[in-house]
C-alpha cells in the first residue's frame, strides 16, 4: 500500500468544503434529488417539529456515515444494505429515546416520523452512494453537508406554512399582535394541508432553476 | 375607429425592435390584437387564415356567461332583501347584486391580468387570451360575500400555480377557474361553504343553506320544487343557480362551435345516469332524489357547459371526450351525496378529470392504432 507516500489532506480542503456546501443548492437532497419527500410533507406544518426534525436527521446521517465508512471494507457487499440498516435504526433509537426524554411534547407531535428516519431516502442514498466509498471524515462532512441542505428546505416550507397557516412563527402570534385579524385576515387552511408542502417545495425548485439553470434538464 | 388605427399605427415604431418602449412590446400587442383584427399572414403552409383567433373565440364565451352573470346579480340582490323581509322592485334587486359583483368581476380582472401581463412581459411572449374567460368564470362560482383580498390571493394561486409554471395559456393541466375555488375552498372553508356565506349581508336568523347543503344533511324540508331549482330562485355562488341562464349560454357556445356537444351532453348523461342508480339502491332521502334533480341542482349545469367543455384541460379525441365528460357526471353525483365533508362534487369530479384526460386520450388513440393494425393484418 501506497498510502503512506500520498500527501495528507488538510481538514477543510477545497474538496471537503464542496462536500459541505454543494448539498446546500447545487447538489440539494430535496430539491434537486428529490429525496426525503415524504417527511418535509408531515412535519412542516410547524417550525419547532421542523427543526428538531432537522437536528435528528443530522445527527443521524452524520453518525451512520462515519460508522459505515469505518465498516466498509469488513462489510460484505451482498449485506451490505441490511447491515446499513441496522446501523441507522439503532441510531434512531437512541435519537427517538433521547427526544422521548427531553422534548417529549415535540416527539408526540413528531410521533412516527422519528421512526420512519430508517426509511428516509436521503439516508440510504448517501450510505450507499457516499460513505461506502470514502473515508470517515469526508464521510462525516458529507453527513452534515445533506442534513443541512435537507433542514433549510424543511426549515422555510415550515416557516412559509406555519406563518400562513397558523399565524404564528415558532408559536408566536405574529398575525395576531399585527392586528391582522381584526381587519379581517384569516389563516390560510390550504397552508396546514399536506399538498401545500409539496407546492411550497415546488416554488422553491422554481426560484432555484431560474437562477441556477444549469439544474434544466435538456428537452 | 379610422383615428384609432392611425393612432396605433403612429405609436407601433416605439414597440417594434430597436424602438425605445421594445420592453412593452408583448403589452402594445395585446391591446393591439383587442382592438383590431391581426392582419398577420403566413408564409409558408397553408394560406388561409380566419380572423377568429383565440381572442375573439374567448369573447364568445364571455358573452354566454353574460346571461347567468346578468340572472345573478339579480339573485343576489333578491335573496339579501328575502333574508331582511324587505320588498323592493326589480331593478333595485338587481341594481344591489350589480355593486355587490361588480367589485368581485374588477379585482378578478385586474389581478390576474396583472400578473398575465407581467409573465408575458418578463418571458417576452404575446399576452395570451386565456384569462379573459377565467377571469369572468372566477366571479360567478364565488359566493357574492366573498372577501376581496380572498379572491386577489385564490386568482394569482391560480393563474401561477395553475397556469404559468406550466407555461401560460394552453399548457395548464388543471381549469384555472376551477384552481381558484378549489384554493378558497380548502384554504378558507367557513367562507365558502355552510349557510352563513351565500347570501350577501342577511339577517341571521334566516337560513342561506344551498339546497346542496340542506340536501347533504337530510334536510328535505321546503325543498326547492324544479321550477326553482331550474330558474334558479335558490341561494348559490353568482352565476351556478339558473339553470335556464346556463343554457341559454350552452346554446350560444353550440351554435358557435367552441365548446365540445361531446363533453356537455356526457356530462348531463353521467350524472342522470349515476342519479338512476342511486335511485335504484334508494338508501336514504338523498339517494331518492329524482336523478334530474342532481343536473339543475348547485354547480351541475354551470359546470358542465362552462368548465368541463373548457379546451385545454379536457380531452382532445372524440371518443375521449365521451369517456370524460361521462365520468365528470358520475363522479359529481357521487361526491355529492356518498360524501359527506363536500356538499358539491363539480369542482372536484371536473379537476380530477382533468388529470386524467391525457391519460384517456393517450389509450383511445392507442386502441385506435391497434384496430388499424389488426385490419392491415387481417388483409395480408
Amino acid at each position: 500500500m501506497s498510502e503512506a507516500v500520498k500527501q495528507k489532506e488538510p481538514l477543510f480542503s477545497p474538496k471537503n468544503k464542496k462536500l459541505i456546501f454543494n448539498p446546500l443548492s447545487k447538489e440539494n437532497p430535496i430539491t434537486v434529488q428529490v429525496l426525503g419527500i415524504c417527511s418535509a410533507l408531515a412535519v412542516t406544518a410547524k417550525l419547532e417539529p421542523a427543526f428538531v426534525m432537522s437536528v435528528s436527521v443530522m445527527a443521524v446521517l452524520a453518525a451512520a456515515n462515519v460508522i459505515i465508512s469505518m465498516l466498509r471494507n469488513t462489510i460484505p457487499s451482498r449485506i451490505r444494505i441490511i447491515v446499513q440498516l441496522v446501523i441507522v435504526a439503532a441510531l434512531v433509537i437512541l435519537v427517538d429515546q433521547v427526544l422521548k426524554a427531553f422534548a417529549y411534547d415535540v416527539s408526540k407531535q413528531l410521533s412516527v416520523f422519528v421512526g420512519l428516519i430508517i426509511t428516509n431516502c436521503i439516508l440510504m442514498g448517501r450510505l450507499e452512494a457516499f460513505a461506502m466509498g470514502n473515508k470517515p471524515w469526508p464521510a462525516f462532512l458529507d453527513g452534515i453537508g445533506n442534513a443541512m441542505g435537507y433542514a433549510w428546505i424543511l426549515i422555510t416550507i415550515a416557516f412559509v406554512r406555519e406563518l400562513f397557516g397558523s399565524g404564528t412563527i415558532w408559536n408566536y402570534p405574529v398575525m395576531e399582535n399585527l392586528g391582522l385579524y381584526d381587519i379581517g385576515y384569516k389563516n390560510n387552511g390550504f397552508m396546514i394541508l399536506p399538498p401545500m408542502a409539496l407546492i411550497v417545495v415546488g416554488i422553491i425548485i422554481w426560484i432555484q432553476r431560474s437562477r441556477d439553470k444549469e439544474l434544466v434538464e435538456e428537452k | 375607429m379610422k383615428a384609432l388605427r392611425n393612432y396605433l399605427d403612429k405609436i407601433k415604431p416605439q414597440f417594434e425592435k430597436g424602438g425605445k418602449l421594445e420592453k412593452l412590446h408583448s403589452t402594445f400587442e395585446a391591446f393591439e390584437t383587442f382592438l383590431f383584427v391581426p392582419d398577420k399572414v403566413t408564409f409558408k403552409g397553408s394560406h388561409i387564415r380566419d380572423s377568429f383567433d383565440m381572442k375573439r373565440a374567448m369573447i364568445v364565451v364571455v358573452v354566454a356567461l353574460i346571461p347567468a352573470l346578468l340572472f345573478g346579480m339579480w339573485n343576489t340582490g333578491y335573496w339579501h332583501f328575502k333574508s331582511l323581509g324587505e320588498t323592493v322592485g326589480f331593478w333595485d334587486m338587481f341594481f344591489y347584486g350589480f355593486l355587490k359583483i361588480l367589485p368581485i368581476i374588477v379585482v378578478s380582472y385586474v389581478v390576474g391580468l396583472g400578473i398575465e401581463f407581467a409573465f408575458a412581459q418578463h418571458r417576452g411572449h404575446e399576452v395570451n387570451e386565456g384569462y379573459l374567460v377565467s377571469g369572468m368564470l372566477i366571479p360567478l362560482i364565488v359566493p357574492a360575500d366573498i372577501p376581496l383580498w380572498m379572491l386577489a390571493i385564490a386568482v394569482v394561486f391560480a393563474v401561477v400555480i395553475g397556469k404559468e409554471v406550466f407555461g401560460g395559456t394552453g399548457m395548464n393541466i388543471l381549469n384555472p377557474a376551477l384552481t381558484a375555488r378549489a384554493f378558497l375552498f380548502f384554504a378558507y372553508p367557513q367562507d365558502m361553504s355552510g349557510d352563513k356565506v351565500w347570501i350577501a349581508e342577511k339577517a341571521d336568523a334566516f337560513s342561506g343553506a344551498t339546497p346542496l347543503g340542506n340536501a347533504l344533511v337530510g334536510n328535505f324540508d321546503n325543498f326547492p320544487s324544479v321550477h326553482d331549482l331550474f330558474f334558479g330562485f335558490v341561494p348559490g355562488s353568482v352565476g351556478e343557480t339558473s339553470t335556464i341562464a346556463i343554457l341559454i349560454g350552452a346554446a350560444i357556445l353550440l351554435f358557435t362551435g367552441i365548446a365540445s356537444w361531446r363533453v356537455m351532453f356526457s356530462v348531463f348523461a353521467g350524472g342522470y345516469i349515476m342519479g338512476l342508480i342511486f335511485n335504484f339502491f334508494g338508501a336514504n332521502a338523498y339517494m331518492e332524489l329524482p336523478a334530474y334533480y342532481h343536473l339543475i341542482m348547485g354547480g351541475f349545469a354551470f359546470g358542465a357547459v362552462f368548465m368541463a367543455t373548457d379546451p385545454v384541460t379536457a380531452s382532445q379525441t372524440n371518443r375521449g371526450k365521451y369517456i370524460y365528460g361521462f365520468l365528470i357526471g358520475f363522479m359529481a353525483v357521487i361526491i355529492r351525496v356518498v360524501n359527506p365533508a363536500y356538499p358539491e362534487g363539480m369542482m372536484l369530479a371536473i379537476l380530477l378529470m382533468n388529470v386524467f384526460a391525457p391519460l384517456i386520450d393517450h389509450y383511445v388513440v392507442e386502441s385506435n392504432i391497434k384496430r388499424r393494425l389488426k385490419r392491415i393484418k387481417v388483409k395480408a
